[in-house]
């Protein structure tokens, strides 16, 4: 009885009677929601455009971070750090296009996948042996993000606003639309969704599927550096960051594998959905640090019932 | 010339279905067994065995479990550190629970905590496969790791929040514990895992065995032939975990002494499967080579490459970099095996074997 208690009735009992505590915990959910989204939208658009799973995703994010980090200090103005970093990004995109992907092509989904594996192995050693393993500190007044932060009084309580976090809702949200406006506007965009639908078609028209894979693979690397930017900007640049990129499988399972608006939502689920719950349920039931495994679970019971996630392709097949 | 079997006839259905039919094979893992129980003890010395022998038989047995999973049945796993832990744990509270109780009974009785857990996670594969089943495995992950922290049950209130491992006899001689010697340690771990290397064998190749393979090659087909998918599949769960867990059982007992929860986190599941692939997947002798590869490699690289480059170029290199670069090394030698042979190491040798067959001719 205590215990249906404590689960059904006390935790909405703190809701109501500490209305800040929960809009801060919203907040914080959504900030937090909008990187899971962010990690997850560079799955998405290389499993839309050539089915690959790719797994270096989060490293690609931490590693992103470290080089800009690392070309600043070597004395390099921010901004020039950042298309240095772009740079590199885009180096990179070839390299595994060219090594890995293009022998690759046509092998079983779960050996690209694991190929993804090693070079995820290739990216956290390497970027340890160039730029160190400790954490550093992000240049974020270099880059002109704010810090600081806003109270707002709600209920004789206060919900505080870190700038930080409003200035990567906002670019966040810019990035996804000029991605949109890109996929949907240019010749460019068109290929690479021509691409996603049917290789072979796509290869019938003329469409070089190596440079489409630069392209996604490169546009990844940029949705990357953007995401380690933001995050690293409210910790620090260290490879812990690598276990919160692992985040993204679960907002990629809600949204579906396929889907740039369901890696949005998905986000913002597990964003909201773990903050809440490890407020209310998580804290006081099983002790804290429920984070860790509740986006995992969620996927888990997830998958159970909608396989395909909220807005992937269905596929008809039943084992 | 070396290896023919010209004029080895096989008179009974016995002899042809026999597991090494080939009368060259046999001598070898006899050669095989008799080193390894008889010399190596004798000769290794306390560092060979302790620290490389051990690790490599200990991560053996979990790649074999792992490749239950993946190679033979085709369901891929990243939640292979955790089923350990479930394993180390149940182990150890079963040794404190009942100290005067044979450890090995204990040992290989934690393979069945581990076994239920993961049936337990391998659920979703009923309705789910590829890359989906990555994330529920990664749940099983990090909900357990979760669990081994919060829940002090589990490793008996210590300060440290650590399992350290008891002193435990078997037949009357120390096999755990700091007075545990390293030969008797490196004997026990060398017979459990040649013993449920044979048992995975012919499983393997017996009915539950091609069930999976039938799972792996075509599930719709394999259905339509009388496999069900739900005992397959919840089956390769339960052996992989089991073997898993015994891993992690002999892991914490017989090698490290003393475990916290980072001995079973996820970089543990990586390496495993990165045996896994670079041995050969659906391959038993590939869960040997590649555990010797990914074990020893490291070793070697760290122990040789430091002096190395100080001997030829003017640059140091410390310690931890060389760590970093045999890491290095093996991711790149992932992607190049899935590139040139996906099958790993034991295609290779098998290929030897193909052409020492038929050497000195080509064909």
């Amino acid at each position: 009885m205590e215990l249906l208690s404590k689960i059904f009735i006390e935790p909405f009992e703190t809701m109501y009677a500490l209305p800040d505590l929960f809009l801060q915990a919203l907040w914080e959910g959504f900030v937090s929601g909008t990187l899971y989204s962010l990690i997850a939208l560079g799955f998405v658009l290389i499993f839309k455009a050539s089915g690959v799973f790719n797994f270096a995703q989060g490293i690609m994010v931490v590693f992103a971070a470290l080089v800009l980090v690392g070309i600043h200090a070597l004395g390099v103005p921010a901004y020039i750090a950042v298309l240095l970093t772009l740079g590199v990004m885009a180096l990179l995109a070839m390299t595994v296009v060219r090594f890995v992907m293009k022998p690759l092509v046509n092998q079983p989904d779960i050996i690209l996948f694991m190929s993804t594996i090693g070079i995820t192995f290739i990216l956290i050693a390497g970027g340890q042996l160039i730029f160190g393993g400790e954490p550093k500190a992000m240049i974020t007044t270099e880059l002109g993000l704010p810090t600081g932060s806003s109270d707002w009084e709600v209920g004789g309580g206060l919900v505080i606003f870190q700038h930080i976090d409003i200035a990567a809702a906002i670019i966040a949200a810019l990035l996804i639309a000029g991605l949109a406006l890109f996929f949907n506007k240019t010749k460019t965009g068109r290929a690479l969704r021509a691409v996603a639908d049917d290789h072979q078609a796509a290869l019938s028209v003329g469409i070089s599927l190596e440079r489409i894979w630069v392209i996604v693979w490169f546009a990844a690397g940029v949705v990357a550096l953007t995401a380690g930017i933001l995050w690293a900007a409210k910790s620090d640049v260290s490879f812990a960051l690598q276990v919160i990129a692992l985040k993204a499988l679960p907002v990629l399972v809600l949204g579906g594998f396929t889907s740039i608006p369901g890696a949005i939502i998905g986000g913002l689920i597990i964003g909201f959905g773990e903050k809440l719950f490890d407020l209310y349920w998580g804290s006081p039931i099983l002790g804290g640090g429920t984070e860790s495994w509740f986006a995992f679970i969620i996927a888990l019971i997830f998958l159970l019932y909608r396989p395909e996630g909220l807005f992937g392709e269905k596929h008809i097949e039943r084992i | 010339m070396f290896y023919r079997e010209t004029g080895q006839f096989k008179a009974s259905y016995k002899t042809d279905s026999a597991k090494f039919p080939i009368f060259q094979d046999k001598l070898f893992i006899w050669f095989y067994i008799i080193i390894g129980f008889l010399v190596i003890p004798f000769f290794g010395s306390e560092f060979f065995l302790g620290a490389i022998m051990i690790p490599f038989l200990v991560f053996t047995l979990a790649s074999i479990g792992l490749n239950i999973l993946t190679g033979y049945t085709g369901q891929i796993s990243l939640g292979t550190g955790a089923f350990m832990g479930v394993g180390a744990y149940a182990c150890y509270k079963l040794t404190l629970a009942f100290p005067d109780v044979n450890i090995l009974i204990f040992i290989f009785v934690s393979g069945f905590f581990s076994a239920i857990v993961g049936v337990f996670f391998g659920l979703p594969s009923l309705r789910i496969k590829g890359f989906y089943l990555v994330v529920t495995t990664l749940a099983a992950q990090f909900f357990l790791e979760w669990a081994f922290i919060r829940i002090p049950w589990l490793y008996n209130y210590n300060d440290s929040g650590a399992i350290e491992v008891p002193q435990r006899e078997a037949f009357g001689v120390i096999v755990t514990g700091a007075q545990a010697s390293a030969e008797v340690r490196y004997l026990v771990v060398l017979a459990v895992v040649v013993i449920m290397t044979w048992f995975a064998s012919n499983l393997i190749s017996g009915r539950i065995g091609r069930q999976w393979m039938m799972i792996r090659d075509m599930d719709i087909a394999a259905e339509l032939m009388g496999v069900r998918p739900l005992y397959a599949k919840l089956s390769a769960f339960a052996v992989s975990s089991f073997y898993c867990g015994v891993a992690g059982a002999l892991m914490v007992f017989l090698w490290l002494g003393a475990a916290e929860v980072e001995s079973f986190d996820y970089n543990h599941s990586f390496e495993i499967l990165f045996m896994v692939i670079l041995g050969g997947l659906g391959s038993l002798l590939g869960c040997f080579l590649g555990a010797a590869v990914i074990w020893i490699l490291p070793v070697i690289i760290r122990d040789w490459l430091p002096p190395l480059v100080d001997a030829l170029t003017p640059f140091t290199i410390t310690s931890s970099a060389a760590d970093l670069v045999s890491d290095i090394i093996i991711g790149v030698m992932i992607v190049v095996f899935l590139i040139m042979e996906p099958l790993g190491l034991a295609r290779l040798w098998s290929i030897i074997k193909q052409k020492l067959r038929v050497w000195p001719f080509p064909y």
